[in-house]
């Protein structure tokens, strides 16, 4: 194809998307577009996947058999939020297994807030609160990007994840409501996951790289710090309906803004984090190569049995 | 694919789903007999889409569905029937908590 050929191609995919018109995957795309489609939609997938692991790890020691089914059923939605967003993915001519590889070798990312501990089980209030909070927020703009497949995917995750903030909110409320230690207890999951939750919104907008080119395509609607912005000035009420108080001391609302200010963030603790310096980076990536790895004589299993009763069925009839 | 007592091979059924405009998933428009996948293809087309009903069409020969059977669909879907913690309605919050 000549230059000018793909300069109109090109001029007639960004009209489409400017008429709000969806990108199905055998449209013809820029290279660009594609590629950063399978970076974030890959991401997108393996946060869920990782982010089984630090709730998995409070599904045997749940306080009540509620809790304990709460927790599963959340789990497993997560778990099934991958898979769509992989399949999802797949469409774009990218094979599981090469998406497998990069999670697994460490190429791709995912969300650093699952680099955090769930050191009590306020941590599992917390993480239904305010990351599913927070993902929410990141999630709603996405059921309308531009790309087909990873739109009507969203419009699925973000029908079936309604339930997992509830359950969060009910486990602080209880806990708030309950004896000095677990109200303490509750506070101390708010002052460690408060930050990190902030973070999950990406950088500043000044220092954020994808922003411009993403907003164009459609794969952002609004910017990082306007993202933020709304998670905190809902946020804040909910934490005081709670009577749990944030860990930031200049956090106050601010009338002629209709915003509520808030504290300097460390970027620092971000970039460390994202940069495999997390509490858990090395835990959470070896436990998911070994659940890939321990399960490999299953897949194995499996394919041995179905290629067993083919062979029989063709047995039978011949 | 099924013999007469002529031993002439009849056209197989293929299934037609179309995509009514891009955004949309594929949904099934029903079916139609066809030689092979580029004719079932064409056929579709005249059939299902006379009025610009579609931006795109998939076509897949009907022996290549395996579909779930009815009669099975009380051991099949009763695990998803008593689990009321899957919905957003079976956690307590007080009314003043928005935004949730």
């Amino acid at each position: 194809m000549s230059e000018k050929e793909i300069k109109n191609l090109e001029a007639i995919f960004e009209a489409k998307i400017a008429r709000d018109e969806k990108i199905e995957p055998k449209d013809w795309m820029p290279e660009k577009y594609r590629k950063t489609h399978i970076r974030q939609m890959s991401q997108h997938a393996h946060s869920e996947i990782v982010g089984m692991l630090p709730e998995g790890n409070w599904i045997t020691r749940a306080p009540s058999l509620r809790r304990k089914v709460a927790l599963l059923a959340k789990v497993q939605d997560e778990a099934g939020h991958g898979l769509y967003l992989y399949s999802a993915t797949e469409t774009l001519g990218i094979s599981r297994e090469e998406l497998y590889e990069q999670l697994h070798s460490g190429k791709a990312k995912y969300s650093s807030i699952f680099n955090y501990p769930t050191i009590t089980w306020a941590d599992i209030g917390a993480i239904g609160w305010l990351v599913d909070g927070a993902a929410i927020i990141n999630q709603v703009p996405l059921c309308s990007t531009s790309f087909g497949p990873y739109a009507r995917a969203m419009v699925r995750v973000c029908k079936e994840e309604s339930f997992h903030q509830r359950q969060g909110y009910e486990i602080m409320l209880t806990l708030a409501n309950g004896t000095p230690e677990q109200k303490e207890m509750a506070q101390d999951a708010l002052n460690r996951w408060w930050w990190p939750s902030l973070m999950m919104f990406g950088p500043t907008d000044d220092m954020s790289t994808h922003t411009e080119q993403s907003m164009k395509w459609k794969l952002k609607r609004k910017t990082n710090d306007e993202l933020r912005q709304q998670f905190i000035d809902q946020t804040v009420p909910q934490a005081n309906i709670l009577g749990l108080s944030i860990p930031d001391s200049d956090l106050k609302w601010n009338e002629e803004r209709g915003h509520y200010d808030f504290g300097p963030i460390n970027w620092d603790e971000f970039w460390q984090v994202v940069k495999g310096h997390g509490p858990c980076n090395k835990e959470r990536l070896q436990t998911r190569v070994d659940a890939w790895e321990e399960g490999e004589w299953v897949r194995d299993a499996a394919m041995a049995y179905a290629e067993k009763k083919a062979e029989r069925k063709v047995k039978q009839a011949g | 694919m099924s013999e007469n007592k002529n031993n002439k091979k009849n056209w197989p059924l293929w299934e037609v789903f179309v995509r009514s405009k891009n955004g949309l998933e594929h949904r099934h428009f029903g079916s139609l007999h066809a030689a092979d996948a580029e004719m079932a293809l064409e056929n579709a087309r005249d059939v299902y889409t006379r009025r610009n009903e579609g931006v795109s069409i998939w076509v897949v020969e009907s022996k290549n569905i395996t579909a779930s059977n009815p009669k099975d669909n009380g051991e099949l879907f009763e695990p998803a029937t008593d689990k009321v913690y899957r919905h957003p309605t079976f956690y307590d919050l007080p009314d003043e908590v928005k935004h949730m």
